[in-house]
């Protein structure tokens, strides 16, 4: 076990766990957008920022990535984390206006409006956490979408921007986008993800007679997992 | 040629080597690196093979197509050895002259000779040119003497014998412990001290171990380790192969970006020589130790020179950098532990090595030893790249070996570090050029760049073109870097415009600090560099701007007009037909000409051509 301070709370904690990790299980909030705790961590938000100090000197780590370390002292809420934290809360808020989840998280942290025209990427919905991309590689498997392009340009794509063909449609990125900015709809027997430009023809349950999931999904999961043919005949409601 | 299974043997053939070569024999060495291919210089290069074929003079001249010099701005280049002739802006018309008075009758062609624009004195030799004079070329100055497509050439200038001293005369322990004693830091931008990341590396968990080699250099205006690279491979293949050894590594990369295809080549067949030769591969020269070396071409993306960047796209993802909480020496390329430097780093080792820690720490300042290959760019007479001794001050670079500014005009500032530097101001000219200095005044030494710039520059056009370039170039990964830089150059450019707000300077502080604070990697952390130095040094060009919509330097077109100066302006008419919007009229010779305002787009094309500065710009 290691003995850590977190907020002037002396702590312990496991080995190899991450500030974030420690913080929130001791009760500590720390803002985050592009962190789950199911997938790799990533530290793109730059939302978890805590302050670190070693031999008087400080400094800003990102606390979904940094181990924990025997005698370290964190601030989740100290003045510069704070400073930086509202900066971060305004380019956000100018990049995506109108998205409810950012202005919430906004309007805790004390930011109304940004400092900047905020009619950059009007309508826009995406923050690029990549959650969508990393759920569908390290959770799914599939790696149907990928981040492309760099800078301002950006952006979850599917591959060439065009369908995406290894999309089984199982909607994890749906799921998991913070910001619900991946649009999916189910209609009759059919599911769109307009996104991916991708349409799947959905099961029908062969005792209550309902849609439950993508054929090609319960395809995939059936492979995967050398279930018998008849496995997905009947939805889990019915099983 | 045979394999080497000892020490011993190399030294043999490096002695047969030399007693071969005829040093009194005339040589030719012209440069065909990347900047005299500009110049021509392989059509040059046929002309000297056929003028000397042409002379039957064969057996009796060497003809050797060499690497960069540094001098770039006078190409193509041109050394003849013994006597160290050297010429420069050599054209094809003056190859039959070259031949038939220099090599056959010993004449000078003076012509050919650099002459100081300051004194109008003219040099004979290289070493004695104002530009090469002040320099300590340590690394740079084996390029002209050597084909880098020759490994003989490399071992007859005493190649890869630090590597033969440190295989048969000292431990891995020992080698790290020499290197740390140097004082070398890493030249690639940071500055870590290269012993102590060997040692990690050394010291970190694992069976395998990698070195990598950084040649993906994408500053603009840089191209040190490209002159290295194709100038002169082995040295840097002789680094990575003594550092493999300290380190424990069996294999090697060097990452090229895509854009050097001389570097690429030039590497590639180093590697087979020394594969040949038996200095790489399986048991070296009988050692039991085995290394190779492996080339890989970057795509091309400024991120990936980012340690982390570089090795994700060395696995083949995207390179995106990560956080460095776990030290690349720990867990690197694979995970494994992995020790990255940059191509001059590794250039200087096989110096310290030969000659010892000793010897190297007594060139530089307390901080930083040894010499720095600088690429001297911008608004000075002499540019090109000019190698150092650390703590050499900015005005002696500027002035003794740049030979000062351009035209006759004032300096203003030189930005050092590539996009990411700042920019600094005449008062610290005296400045000593070392890595903790250029912190200091909230520039860096990065790769390396140093780009002059005089009165006739905007300071905040030059921060918006920096800024400019690292938005395209970042990698977009993490949000302050992405956004703060987008927002940083939209409201630059509305400062250049005269849109500019009163508050707008305190913003630029305020996302210049989260970047610095926040950012996940060196590029975003470094980013506002240029605007916080701009503001820190010239605030009064940002203030004229955006209080007064008046840009100082003349050069944001929505803020300056154009006029003749009647009493300076012949009639000459030069600059009516070059004006693309016909706003200029002639009257009549002896008249000024008239401009119309409303016509004007500002393109400074008149300014340009008219020699008599009857062209204002307010």
């Amino acid at each position: 076990m290691i003995n850590l301070t977190i907020d002037g709370r002396s702590l312990q904690a496991e080995e190899e766990k991450t500030i974030l990790e420690v913080s929130r299980d001791n009760g500590i909030d720390i803002p985050t957008l592009c962190y789950n705790e199911d997938l790799e961590p990533y530290g793109a938000c730059r939302l978890c920022l805590v302050e670190i100090s070693r031999n008087n000197r400080s400094r800003l780590v990102t606390s979904c990535l940094y181990p924990v370390e025997e005698g370290l002292v964190v601030k989740t809420n100290s003045d510069r984390v704070l400073t930086n934290r509202k900066m971060l809360m305004e380019l956000l808020l100018a990049r995506c206006s109108g998205v409810k989840v950012i202005e919430d998280m906004a309007r805790k942290m004390g930011v109304e409006k940004p400092s900047f025209r905020p009619q950059y990427l009007d309508h826009n919905e995406c923050i690029l956490c990549g959650l969508c991309v990393r759920a569908c590689a390290e959770v799914v498997g599939t790696s149907a979408l990928s981040l492309v392009n760099r800078g301002v340009n950006r952006e979850v794509a599917s591959p060439f921007l065009d369908t995406a063909s290894d999309c089984i449609g199982c909607g994890s990125c749906v799921y998991i986008c913070p910001t619900k900015c991946i649009k999916m709809e189910d209609s009759g027997d059919t599911r769109t993800i307009r996104n991916w430009k991708v349409n799947f023809k959905l099961k029908k349950c062969q005792k209550c007679g309902n849609y439950f999931a993508p054929e090609k999904q319960l395809e995939y999961i059936r492979t995967k997992l050398k279930l018998p043919e008849d496995f997905f005949d009947t939805c889990p409601n019915c099983k | 040629m045979v394999r080497l299974s000892s020490p011993q043997q190399l030294e043999g053939l490096r002695k047969s080597i030399v007693e071969r070569k005829d040093r009194s024999k005339p040589c030719i060495a012209l440069c065909v690196g990347t900047g005299c291919l500009a110049y021509g210089c392989t059509d040059i290069l046929t002309a000297f093979k056929n003028e000397v074929e042409k002379n039957r003079l064969q057996d009796k001249v060497d003809i050797r197509a060499t690497g960069c010099p540094g001098f770039c701005e006078r190409g193509a280049l041109l050394t003849i050895y013994p006597q160290g002739i050297f010429y420069q802006r050599v054209k094809m018309e003056d190859v039959p002259e070259i031949i038939s008075e220099t090599i056959l009758k010993g004449n000078i062609i003076e012509r050919l000779l650099y002459t100081d624009p300051n004194t109008g004195e003219r040099y004979t030799k290289e070493a004695d040119v104002p530009f090469y004079k002040r320099q300590q070329r340590l690394l740079l100055d084996s390029n002209n003497k050597i084909d880098p497509t020759s490994i003989e050439d490399y071992l007859a200038i005493g190649g890869y014998a630090a590597f033969a001293k440190a295989l048969s005369h000292m431990k891995p322990e020992q080698i790290i412990q020499e290197i740390k004693r140097s004082g070398l830091r890493g030249r690639g931008g940071g500055g870590f001290p290269t012993g102590a990341k060997w040692e990690s590396t050394r010291e970190a968990h694992g069976d395998i171990k990698y070195v990598i080699c950084n040649c993906d250099e994408g500053d603009p205006g840089a191209y040190m380790d490209r002159s290295l690279m194709e100038g002169n491979p082995h040295s840097v293949l002789e680094g990575m192969i003594i550092g493999a050894y300290a380190i424990g590594a069996n294999l090697g990369y060097v990452y090229i970006r895509h854009e050097y295809p001389m570097a690429v080549e030039n590497v590639t067949i180093a590697i087979k020589q020394a594969e040949e030769l038996g200095l790489l591969g399986e048991d070296i020269l009988g050692s039991g130790f085995g290394f190779k070396v492996k080339v890989s071409r970057g795509g091309g993306a400024f991120v990936c020179g980012e340690s982390t960047a570089l090795m994700a796209s060395l696995e083949g993802k995207v390179g995106e950098p990560r956080a460095k909480y776990i030290h690349t020496s720990e867990k690197g390329l694979y995970n494994r532990p992995s020790d990255l430097n940059n191509v001059e780093t590794w250039a200087n080792i096989p110096h310290i090595i030969l000659k010892g820690a000793d010897w190297f720490n007594k060139i530089g300042t307390k901080g930083s030893k040894g010499t720095k290959i600088f690429s001297l760019v911008g608004k000075v007479k002499n540019t090109g790249l000019v190698e150092v001794p650390m703590g050499m001050t900015l005005r002696e670079i500027v002035y003794d070996i740049g030979g000062g500014i351009l035209g006759g005009n004032k300096f203003k500032a030189v930005q050092t570090g590539g996009p990411s530097g700042g920019f600094i101001p005449e008062s610290l000219l005296d400045l000593p050029v070392d890595f903790d200095e250029l912190t200091r005044v909230g520039s860096m030494m990065g790769s390396g760049a140093m780009i002059v710039t005089d009165e006739n520059t905007c300071m905040v056009d030059m921060a918006k073109y920096f800024v400019g370039f690292l938005q395209e170039e970042a990698c977009g990964k993490c949000l302050p870097c992405r956004e703060g830089l987008k927002r940083m150059l939209e409201i630059l450019t509305d400062i250049t415009r005269g849109d500019g707000r009163k508050e707008d300077i305190e913003l630029l502080e305020r996302i210049a600090a989260t970047l610095k604070d926040a950012s996940l990697c060196a590029l975003g952390g470094t980013a506002a560099n240029p605007v916080m130095t701009t503001i820190r040094y010239f605030r009064d060009e940002y203030e004229a701007h955006i209080n007064e919509r008046r840009c100082p330097a003349g050069v944001c077109k929505e803020l300056i007009t154009y006029s003749i100066i009647d009493e300076k302006c012949p009639g000459c008419g030069l600059c009516v037909e070059p004006c693309p919007t016909k706003a200029i009229t002639f009257v009549a010779k002896k008249k000024p000409v008239i401009l119309n305002q409303k016509l004007c787009i500002k393109c400074g094309t008149c300014c340009d051509i008219c020699k008599m500065k009857a062209v204002g710009v307010k």
